[in-house]
């Protein structure tokens, strides 16, 4: 049964400029605000600054929470250990990008 | 999993926590890490339960085939890694795997984290879609093929494929985002959808390499041109254009065509890398050339080396 959908839905790019309030930020990943802070107090998650009362989030903070969560619930990593891996991948990606320019 | 049919169940454990490791869809790099993920925490479902382990050892490999089998009652319980963890897109066709967030529901203001409310929001899904370069300058509609579960009105859970076309904007750079909104789970009790999120990856290009919002280009450029510079014609994504390279250049010289890159609000810049290609010494006529050079032209690479 595969059904098509003839429209096509509208779509929203979330690229770097793009910063999350709290709110918005537990609203896409399902999250209470709570684990948010947590996030923030091992310096998984930075946020960009504010905007009037509120903090708010750089779009990256969309994948690190997914990420967290994930190691945390696949793994049983704790928080401290999820920003360490968080920032070893980092390095890794990095890394990668500089292999692969000079190994073509 | 790689465990002998008499491994203590300490070894099982420990041989899952390292596959499981090795093989997390956000950690590992090789290709086909969801499916093995999958694959090692199902076994380890059946292994780490002495029952289901027993079931398991009678049957041997056969066990899914197996129609003498029954399952113990539970049989189907606390499966983590279905449900709540990755589950089965159509891993093989597009990889654009779809991964369900977190078993549990969204639980509104006021509400309680394990507690599910009679309404209550979808689960927001997130998915990988690969494009194109050329999808970036261009823009592009993509097709995209997700397994949805849903809940039927007798409260059972089935999957449902569903294909959206997804507009891919100009500019789109790896790693950014697109967000459909109300295109995720659908909600209970009348609450909203989730939303799905397609996290944007670029394919390998034959060409080029992307680095944010730069572009790079390996060139492939004579000694001659290098040496004495020249105005060469050069392909780029948005078309061919004409770069003057200038004397005196060396290998891996890079050169910044600025504003060539990805196109956007603030678009990138495209690197030429020159890559010196020598000519095959296989004529005669190339031979003479070589060694003219040799007799005539005092240099030698090695100098700061302390030999000749």
């Amino acid at each position: 049964m595969n059904e098509k959908d003839p429209t096509m839905p509208p779509i929203e790019l979330i690229d770097e400029q793009t910063t999350f309030t709290l709110a918005e930020l537990c609203r896409c990943c399902a999250v209470e605000a709570e684990l948010i802070e947590a996030l923030v107090e091992h310096g998984i998650l930075e946020p960009a600054g504010q905007s009037g009362r509120h903090l708010c989030f750089p779009s990256s903070s969309l994948r690190r929470t997914r990420i967290t969560l994930h190691l945390q619930r696949d793994l049983g990593v704790n928080l401290a250990g999820a920003a360490l891996a968080l920032d070893l991948l980092e390095r890794i990606d990095e890394l990668d990008a500089r292999l692969r320019a000079i190994s073509r | 999993m790689g465990v002998a049919r008499d491994a203590t169940q300490d070894e099982i454990k420990r041989s899952y926590r390292k596959l499981a490791r090795k093989y997390h869809p956000d950690v590992s790099k090789e290709a086909d890490a969801e499916a093995r993920f999958k694959e090692v925490g199902e076994a380890y479902e059946v292994l780490k339960d002495p029952e289901k382990r027993a079931a398991y050892d009678q049957l041997g490999k056969q066990w899914k085939s197996g129609e003498e089998f029954r399952p113990p009652p539970d049989w189907d319980a606390g499966f983590e890694f279905r449900g709540g963890g990755y589950t089965a897109g159509d891993a093989g066709a597009h990889s654009d795997f779809f991964e369900e967030l977190f078993g549990r529901g969204y639980a509104g203001p006021g509400g309680t984290q394990h507690r599910r409310a009679f309404r209550m929001r979808g689960d927001n899904h997130h998915a990988k879609v690969l494009i194109d370069l050329e999808d970036s300058f261009n823009g592009a509609t993509r097709s995209i093929s997700l397994r949805m579960p849903e809940l039927t009105e007798d409260g059972h859970v089935t999957t449902r494929n569903r294909t959206l076309s997804v507009r891919i904007p100009k500019g789109i750079r790896p790693g950014q985002q697109i967000r459909l909104a109300g295109q995720g789970g659908p909600g209970l009790g009348g609450a909203e959808s989730g939303d799905l999120y397609l996290e944007v990856e670029f394919t390998r290009h034959p060409l080029y390499r992307v680095d944010g919002a730069d572009v790079y280009l390996d060139l492939p450029v004579t000694p001659w041109e290098a040496a004495l510079g020249a105005n060469i014609k050069v392909p780029t994504p948005a078309g061919n254009i004409d770069l003057k390279i200038p004397a005196n250049s060396m290998q891996g010289r890079k050169l910044r065509v600025k504003g060539r890159g990805l196109t956007g609000k603030q678009p990138g810049d495209l690197y030429v890398v020159l890559q010196l290609t020598l000519p095959p010494a296989d004529s005669d006529t190339a031979r003479n050339l070589y060694k003219q050079m040799q007799e005539q032209l005092d240099f030698n690479p090695r100098a700061a080396m302390g030999v000749s």
